[in-house]
């Protein structure tokens, strides 16, 4: 029963009687485990068998690519027509900018993708990089709007396409972002007064629809206007973008200091630091690495909601792609256009939402326990 | 005690997680009624050989047998065997949605098939014994870490179970609670329920088990009753572990 | 204290300044202002809704024709994507890897693409790959599917179907006291409760009594394919189709994260410990998984239901005569900006608080209670 005993040798690691690695042992355990998985593996291999191959068919094997209206029409339904894209990208790249002169927005726009993809990377993060920005930002509205440097002045009425959603994203958000701060730490001051305004402020937004907001921005905007002042539309459409991100990011960074110990103002009190002291280098920093995740996501969310200033008649992105296929002729091959923007937006936000990956997985470090 | 059938029989039990091999050849016997304390270092398999035996984890190779009943993959037999085996969890996993006396009524009713009032009157029983009988209507994360495990040990005692199981039962306790839930487990120790406890409380282990083992990367290294174990370890590795745990 | 004084005169003064010229401009360019066109007849017309309307009827009628197309679609959408959603997130938790693939590939791909987009997208493909109505795809008898919508049999109105609602109702009440009586008898002697089939018996039995005693209408108005159109049942726009399939994919994609993050967040142990008990799987999921999954899960998608009523106004650009839709016709029609936005904040912040006031009750009902 109670036997005193001593393993008088190590016994030695062998491998499993049955091979848990390879691909068979893969495929058992993922696709045939029982026989729910295998109906499930069945069913989905069935209706693989059924759809992908016509759609391989459509999209690969029967498309046309060449910008060739004719071979277009002549293969129908049968086959995509990728020549529309071919034919179309300028216009919808670049919406109704001048043809010769969308050099501008091109290297405009790749300046602008350039510094925020440098921007991302934590080597970057230095005090030249606000430099950069200031700098880079002034060479975009210059080559947009030219009128000087011998570039011939464009319209923004004509501005359009991705220069035009990257625009209004990045310096929706560049705005956006502090002025969030402001009211989510005066949404927690003490004074009632301050903490009224920012709650009726971020209530009313968040409680409508953007389109709501991008309309009060149309047609309200010129009537809050002294007489004889006019204001630009797309500025007065870029301010109603600001306004609505800025109430959301206000929410997430309200979220941050509140999940925030309350020991940590106190240390810093008790150090003696002022208010903005605190602010900015005890409580900015850690509240806003706690919610990195969602400040990502309204990022994300707002470059998807530029799209709706099409509806404000803005040719972004979107809605470039609405002027460019109101030709009659290639009409009919909407949809190749729009899965060709969707791609666009599709390759954009995915990056941002790996880079939200990346980010909260290298700030956090120092804050979770492992 | 007579000699009668073991209640729990490893007999060449072999586990693997993939290619590592985390049990390895484990012969193992446990008498009714016996108390049986395991240690050793963390990654031994210690928490792994206690939860084969209510199949939370599956063994790939040997048999075990817990009352006669050999545990495979037939769903009867794991059901049956849960309801004879009780498990107590380093981290208590109280359900925190339900008040104190909830967690200890839910099994009795839904797998004991037992009324409400009789159910109660059995929590309370319990309650009672692990001292803890007034904070019956609170919640868990009310409660203070060493109440919570008291609760989780009456949890598991509502079915009355043959076999008791500890996964590291006060390892993630603060030190001055650790008391009371040694004491609790002293007390039920000697009310003739079968035990077996991982834990590296070696004062524990002194005054109660009847047999303590050793186990190292997979294997028993050394098994034998607490007098010998502590004072004459006979492998070099027990050795060494022991100057470990017991320094300070 | 000085600081708010100030920046409370500057916002007032903001105010003021801006009250000011609106009001100057206002009547510099002869725009009126006041709710009183409301009474007008509204001069257009709405292309659906669910009663009659035509252009000689006010424009509150047409603002509450809005409402009530922005709520058909709304409520609607929010059923469905909550059932898709929640589909797709227990998918991605499937042990099977093509299941978990397609299911992450959806998330990814519709919420990765703009709304508006989708709706565009959505609204091509019923418009131009659908065929002409004289050429209606017949996917099973009585329903239609052509560029011109959804056509599909509706019973016609009879006493029978009011008593079957009826019985519905009763259905509904006798099961609440049988799933009660249930309970008690199983706290009593231990028996397992048997609810859910039993329910579904009584309220699908009543509903048939009810139907029964009401002279068992069958009479149903089923569309019919003529040489040129199809005619009679009920119908659906393609716009309201656009509208309501775009919203609910792309809401779906957000409830399938949720509902994923709410299973995940229930930890293992709990499971473990579950097991340890006897429980079974079905046992756990009730009585573990669900009540905590639920507290992680509801107060996210109570906002997803909330941005999908507020998506809805995206149906302006699709042509689905909404709220939004129907304000801005009006609006161009009559020049009164400020009013006709405002009515449309109103009603949309309506909406928010309402959600927002139940969202609290829930939360304070099932606060898990810590120290």
């Amino acid at each position: 029963m109670s036997t005193a005993a001593v393993a008088l040798q190590l016994i030695p690691s062998r491998p499993p009687p049955v091979a848990t690695e390879g691909v068979l042992p893969w495929l058992k355990r993922n696709l045939f485990s029982d026989w729910k998985n295998t109906l499930g593996t069945l069913i989905v291999l069935a209706v693989l068998v059924r759809y992908l191959p016509p759609l391989l068919n459509w999209a690969v094997f029967n498309a046309v690519a060449r910008p060739d209206n004719a071979a277009c029409r002549a293969i129908g339904h049968e086959g995509a027509c990728w020549g529309v894209i071919a034919e179309k990208y300028r216009l919808i790249l670049f919406g109704r900018y001048p043809y010769e002169q969308q050099w501008r927005p091109l290297v405009a726009a790749t300046l602008m993708v350039v510094l925020i993809a440098a921007s991302c990377y934590r080597a970057f993060w230095k005090p030249w990089l606000i430099g950069a920005w200031v700098v880079v930002l002034t060479a975009f509205f210059v080559l947009m709007h030219g009128g000087v440097l011998g570039l011939t002045p464009v319209e923004t009425a004509r501005w359009g396409g991705f220069p035009l959603t990257i625009m209004l994203s990045t310096i929706g958000l560049a705005v956006a972002f502090p002025l969030s701060v402001l009211v989510a730490v005066g949404r927690r001051s003490r004074l009632p007064g301050i903490r009224t305004l920012c709650v009726l402020y971020v209530e009313l937004i968040r409680g409508v629809p953007l389109i709501s907001v991008l309309f009060m921005a149309s047609f309200m905007f010129p009537l809050f206007m002294p007489a004889g002042w006019s204001i630009d539309v797309l500025v007065r459409v870029q301010v109603g973008i600001i306004l609505f991100s800025a109430a959301y990011l206000a929410e997430v960074v309200r979220g941050g200091l509140q999940a925030l110990p309350r020991g940590q103002v106190e240390a810093a009190a008790s150090l003696g630091l002022s208010y903005w002291q605190t602010a900015r280098k005890v409580v900015l920093p850690q509240s806003l690495r706690l919610v990195v995740p969602a400040i990502m996501n309204t990022f994300i969310g707002t470059f998807k909601d530029t799209s709706l200033v099409t509806i404000v008649s803005l040719y972004d992105l979107t809605g470039a792609l609405q002027l460019a296929l109101g030709d009659s002729d290639w009409r009919k091959f909407f949809l190749e256009g729009q899965l060709f923007v969707a791609a666009i937006y599709f390759v954009c936000c995915f990056a941002m939402s790996r880079y939200s990956q990346w980010i909260e997985r290298h700030l956090n470090t120092g804050t979770r326990r492992k | 005690m007579p000699a009668t059938e073991p209640i729990i029989e490893f007999s060449k039990v072999n586990k693997w997680y993939g290619q590592f091999h985390v049990l390895r050849d484990v012969d193992l016997n446990v008498a009714k009624g016996e108390r049986i304390v395991i240690c050793g270092p963390s990654g031994s398999g210690k928490s792994t050989l206690i939860r084969c035996i209510n199949r939370l984890e599956e063994h790939q190779q040997g048999t075990l047998k817990v009352d006669g009943v050999e545990l495979t993959d037939d769903v009867k037999a794991i059901e049956a065997i849960r309801k004879e085996v009780g498990m107590v969890f380093q981290q208590f996993n109280l359900f925190p949605h339900l008040t104190v006396l909830q967690n200890l009524t839910l099994a009795p009713m839904w797998v004991g098939k037992i009324p409400k009032k009789e159910a109660d009157e059995r929590a309370m029983v319990q309650l009672t014994r692990v001292k803890i009988a007034e904070q019956a209507a609170k919640y868990p994360l009310q409660l203070s870490g060493g109440q919570q495990q008291r609760v989780a040990i009456a949890r598991a005692l509502c079915l009355t179970p043959k076999i008791m199981l500890f996964d590291e039962p006060t390892s993630a306790l603060d030190p001055e609670m650790i008391k009371e839930v040694l004491d609790v487990m002293i007390e039920l120790a000697n009310m003739g329920i079968t035990m077996l406890c991982v834990t590296h409380e070696m004062g524990f282990a002194k005054s109660v088990a009847d047999r303590v083992i050793f186990m190292d990367q997979g294997q028993i290294i050394e098994q034998n009753s607490p007098v010998e174990f502590f004072n004459n370890p006979k492998s070099e590795r027990t050795r060494d572990f022991l100057s470990k745990i017991l320094a300070h | 204290m000085i600081y708010q004084i100030v920046a409370v005169l500057l916002v007032v003064a903001a105010g003021w300044y801006l009250v000011h010229n609106t009001l100057f401009n206002m009547r510099a360019r002869g725009i009126q202002s006041g709710f009183d066109f409301l009474q007008q007849p509204a001069g257009f017309a709405i292309s659906e809704s669910l009663w009659e309307f035509d252009s000689s009827d006010s424009y509150a009628k047409a603002y509450l024709t809005g409402l009530s197309n922005t709520l058909r679609v709304a409520l609607l959408g929010i059923v469905l994507a909550t059932i898709t959603g929640t589909l797709v997130g227990i998918g991605r938790l499937s042990r099977n890897f093509l299941i978990r693939s397609l299911c992450t590939a959806y998330v990814e791909l519709f919420r990765n693409v703009p709304l508006l987009l989708q709706l565009f997208i959505w609204y091509f493909i019923f418009t131009e790959f659908l065929p002409p109505i004289d050429e209606a795809l017949q996917p099973l008898p009585g329903l239609f599917f052509s560029k011109n919508g959804l056509q599909y049999p509706i019973p016609i109105w009879a006493t029978g179907h009011l008593f079957m609602v009826v019985g519905i109702l009763v259905g509904i009440v006798a099961s609440w006291y049988w799933a009660k009586r249930e309970r008690r008898r199983f706290e009593a002697t231990g028996r397992p409760p048997r609810v859910v089939l039993p329910a579904l018996g009584l309220i699908v039995g009543m509903a048939f009594l009810g139907w029964l005693a009401g002279g068992a209408p069958t009479a149903l108005d089923i569309p019919e394919k003529t040489e040129i159109t199809v005619g009679g049942g009920g119908a659906v726009t393609p716009e309201f189709l656009t509208v309501l399939i775009g919203l609910t994919l792309y809401t779906a994609s957000y409830i399938a994260e949720i509902v994923r993050g709410g299973i995940q967040a229930v930890a293992y142990g709990q499971h473990e410990a579950a097991a340890a008990l006897g429980l079974n799987g079905m046992q756990e999921t009730r009585l573990i998984l669900l009540p905590q999954a639920l507290r992680v899960i509801i107060p996210p998608i109570t906002s997803q239901y909330l941005n999908l009523t507020k998506n809805s106004s995206l149906a302006v650009a699709v042509g689905y005569p909404d709220l939004v839709s129907i304000s801005t016709t009006t609006l161009n029609q009559t020049g009164r900006a400020i009013e006709a936005i405002s009515l449309v904040m109103l009603a949309y912040l309506t909406m928010s608080l309402l959600t927002a006031l139940i969202m609290n009750l829930y939360n304070r009902r099932s606060l898990i209670r810590e120290r």
